[in-house]
């Protein structure tokens, strides 16, 4: 790994030429934009937090174009699925704060074997912006994370004394940066990155604590446990929560045919829908609100922890921040494991 | 809290306690207090002992009346399908309603949606509830780590920061044009009456009908770009209670799945087109957007034309039609496009 101290026009510079040879794009404010060269300004100065929209729209696009068909009888090819013409650009993502990056990198996992995701994480590169400061909603510490986390990024910036010390942590991080970029970090450098990361990591002995916590825990105890039914109650059952989550990632598919041209796209759904779960039958098995609010956080917390090794949550606070009815995810952590 | 919060507080607790412990309600249904600055969750009460976590303030954005026809069948004896409703009186449910959440009840009455003879409504009338997003707007990015409503103000805190603004302009924007803050039904009223007065309640509206075609066409496209399909302007509306909503249906699939700007705008025409007649303005569409599009704007457009053609307001009136399912002779059709025979 290589480690650089940059100042800010040393960034500028990065910045002007990933805005001109890729597509770049950044926070700018609730939202992912695309920047340009002469709205560089907009990024450098980030506030704290994750922004409102969710990285995952650059790696589980709304739509997902899967293939297109001919819906025309006549036509040689009807009906038969030819892949989609346009592959995805190579992009940078500046700005991306640790928690957001550490989702790319839990989200490719159930994702390992798709080609459209995988793609999509072959054209793109991850600069992270550490967090010197945090918002009252983040918990990425608790759930495995760090606000200078390294883990889904290819180069995390952190701000120090003035300027910028760079950590370039994969190969597509040195394939960023021109040679003669920056200077190689100092000593003082060195002690200054430690010094925040065991700032920000006091009092929290083990992040993986709460991962180890839930994989302990007996799961039907968990399901049938009394405090869903209180914690449904308000839910509206809508998106809000699961659309914006950096790591949730289920989606449904469908054919859509206009003037004869089709195309099968695969978008967001939510567990939080009735319509997730219903079957052709008629029957559905997350009937009510109860089983649906259920099953968003015994996902996150229990059956991904139990196949993946980590909690299906980083710790970002958007939905604590925009549920309309706050439910608050640190609360159904904390009552979940008193549950006996 | 301020001193007129902290009295309907009191009372709300007190008429809930005393209604759950007598035994005629077998819920209570109001707000408790939510885990970050100005967010409130809604909350049943089913013990007495319930009572004390119910709370009243300017952020009781929901309208609780989306919750009534789910709470009031889950109190019901558990039956098939087919099986005929079980005789005699079902259990009844309290709840605190403003003047919007008290129409939009009206509004489930005339289309059969909820018995009054199972409510027990507990009116608040309505200082105009306050926009969250407005308050984050007024402390410039920066996090509120406290907010306290006064008499007049809202005194907002953070880390380096503490700020005072004066709260009517931080009230939601269908507050501000409302004309009936007090509620039409109740059994019992709670607090003070309001004698507010608008004039321009439909300057809003005025203002985009105003507008060129294209440049009222950009407004709303602009207004919708950020939409994320979720869903919550739908789901805590207390007029949106379809078994199957027309966005859901798959065969026919009405409506485009996607983000892409053709299908979120016509997700947000119909919507509105379907609350048209019915929607009491009461804004928890608005409140309850995590993107903060004000697509309440689009169904005060239509409110708006029920009123001007056929002098209807939604939900003032049990006995009353609403106007999109009713017709009466001098029905003015203008609309209507006749072509002259030669
Ligand atoms: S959750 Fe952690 S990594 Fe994410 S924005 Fe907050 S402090 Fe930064
Ligand atoms: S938890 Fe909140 S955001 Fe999520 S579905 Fe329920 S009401 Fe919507
Ligand atoms: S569950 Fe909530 S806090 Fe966790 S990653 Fe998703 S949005 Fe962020
Ligand atoms: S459309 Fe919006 S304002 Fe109208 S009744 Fe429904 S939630 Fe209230
Ligand atoms: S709540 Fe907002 S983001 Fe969600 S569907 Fe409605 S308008 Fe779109």
């Amino acid at each position: 790994m290589n480690i650089l101290r940059l100042d800010i026009n040393g960034l500028l510079d990065c910045l002007s030429s990933w805005a001109g040879g890729q597509e770049l794009y950044g926070p700018v404010k609730d939202g992912w934009r695309r920047i340009s060269r002469d709205g560089l300004e907009a990024v450098v100065s980030i506030p704290p937090g994750a922004p409102k929209a969710p990285i995952k729209t650059f790696f589980l696009a709304q739509p997902e174009t899967l293939f297109t068909f001919s819906a025309r009888h006549g036509d040689d090819d009807a009906w038969i699925p030819t892949p989609p013409k346009e592959a995805p650009n190579r992009r940078v993502l500046f700005g991306v704060r640790p928690c957001d990056a550490r989702s790319i990198a839990l989200n490719s996992m159930p994702y390992r074997d798709d080609p459209y995701y995988q793609a999509r994480m072959d054209k793109t590169a991850v600069v992270g912006l550490s967090c010197n400061e945090t918002c009252s909603t983040c918990f990425c510490k608790s759930v495995g994370g760090s606000p200078y986390g390294t883990e889904g990024l290819d180069i995390l910036l952190t701000k120090a004394d003035g300027g910028f010390i760079a950590e370039v942590l994969t190969s597509k991080g040195e394939g960023l940066l021109e040679k003669g970029t920056g200077t190689p970090a100092g000593d003082g450098d060195m002690a200054r990155l430690k010094a925040l990361r065991d700032a920000a990591q006091a009092g929290t002995s083990d992040t993986q604590a709460l991962s180890a916590s839930f994989k302990a825990k007996n799961l039907m105890q968990l399901y049938n446990a009394r405090l869903w039914q209180g914690l449904s109650e308000p839910c509206l059952n809508c998106g809000a929560c699961t659309f914006l989550c950096p790591t949730c990632y289920c989606f449904d598919i469908q054919d859509e045919v206009v003037r004869q041209a089709g195309r099968r796209i695969r978008y967001w759904d939510s567990c939080m829908f009735p319509l997730f779960t219903l079957h052709a039958s008629g029957h559905n098995p997350r009937g009510e609100k109860i089983k649906r609010v259920r099953n968003r956080f015994m996902h996150k917390l229990k059956y991904f922890t139990e196949r993946f090794g980590a909690l299906s949550c980083v710790g970002c606070g958007r939905c604590i921040r925009e549920c309309p009815v706050n439910i608050d995810i640190r609360e159904v952590i904390r009552d979940l494991l008193s549950v006996e | 809290m301020s001193d007129t919060n902290a009295k309907i507080t009191e009372e709300i607790r007190a008429k809930a306690r005393e209604l759950l412990s007598s035994g005629e309600i077998a819920a209570f249904l109001g707000f408790t207090s939510g885990s970050l600055p100005m967010t409130t969750r809604p909350f049943v009460a089913k013990r007495p002992g319930d009572a004390d976590k119910l709370i009243w303030n300017s952020f009781c954005v929901m309208n609780l009346a989306n919750y009534l026809p789910a709470l009031l069948e889950s109190l019901e004896p558990p039956r098939g399908p087919k099986d005929p409703p079980p005789a005699g009186p079902l259990p009844k449910v309290g709840v605190v309603a403003t003047g919007c959440c008290s129409r939009n009840i009206v509004v489930q009455m005339q289309e059969r949606q909820v018995d009054r003879s199972r409510l027990v409504i507990l009116g608040v009338s309505s200082r105009g509830m306050v926009d969250r997003k407005k308050v984050m707007a007024a402390a410039e990015g920066r996090e509120p780590l406290k907010v306290e409503e006064g008499g007049h103000t809202l005194k907002v805190s953070g880390r380096d920061y503490e700020l005072e603004i004066d709260r009517w302009s931080a009230v939601r924007d269908n507050c501000l044009t409302c004309a009936h803050n007090n509620p039409v039904i109740s059994d019992y009223l709670i607090g003070p009456v309001s004698n507010r007065d608008v004039k321009d309640r439909f300057a809003q509206i005025e203002a985009i009908e105003a507008m060129p075609a294209n440049a009222r066409w950009k407004w709303f496209t602009d207004e919708i770009a950020s939409c994320i399909r979720c869903y919550a302007c739908r789901n805590a509306c207390p007029l949106c209670y379809c078994p199957t909503c027309f966005v859901d249906d798959s065969r026919p699939q009405w409506v485009g799945k996607s983000t892409e700007p053709a299908d979120t705008a016509l997700f947000h025409i119909l919507r509105a087109f379907h609350c048209a007649g019915r929607c009491t303005d009461c804004g928890a569409c608005e409140s309850a957007c995590p993107m903060g599009i004000k697509m309440r704007l689009f169904t005060r457009k239509l409110s708006k034309d029920a009123f001007n053609l056929f002098g209807a307001e939604a939900g003032l009136d049990p006995q009353a039609q609403p106007p999109l399912a009713t017709y009466r002779p001098d029905d003015p059709e203008e609309f209507l496009i006749v072509e002259e025979k030669k």
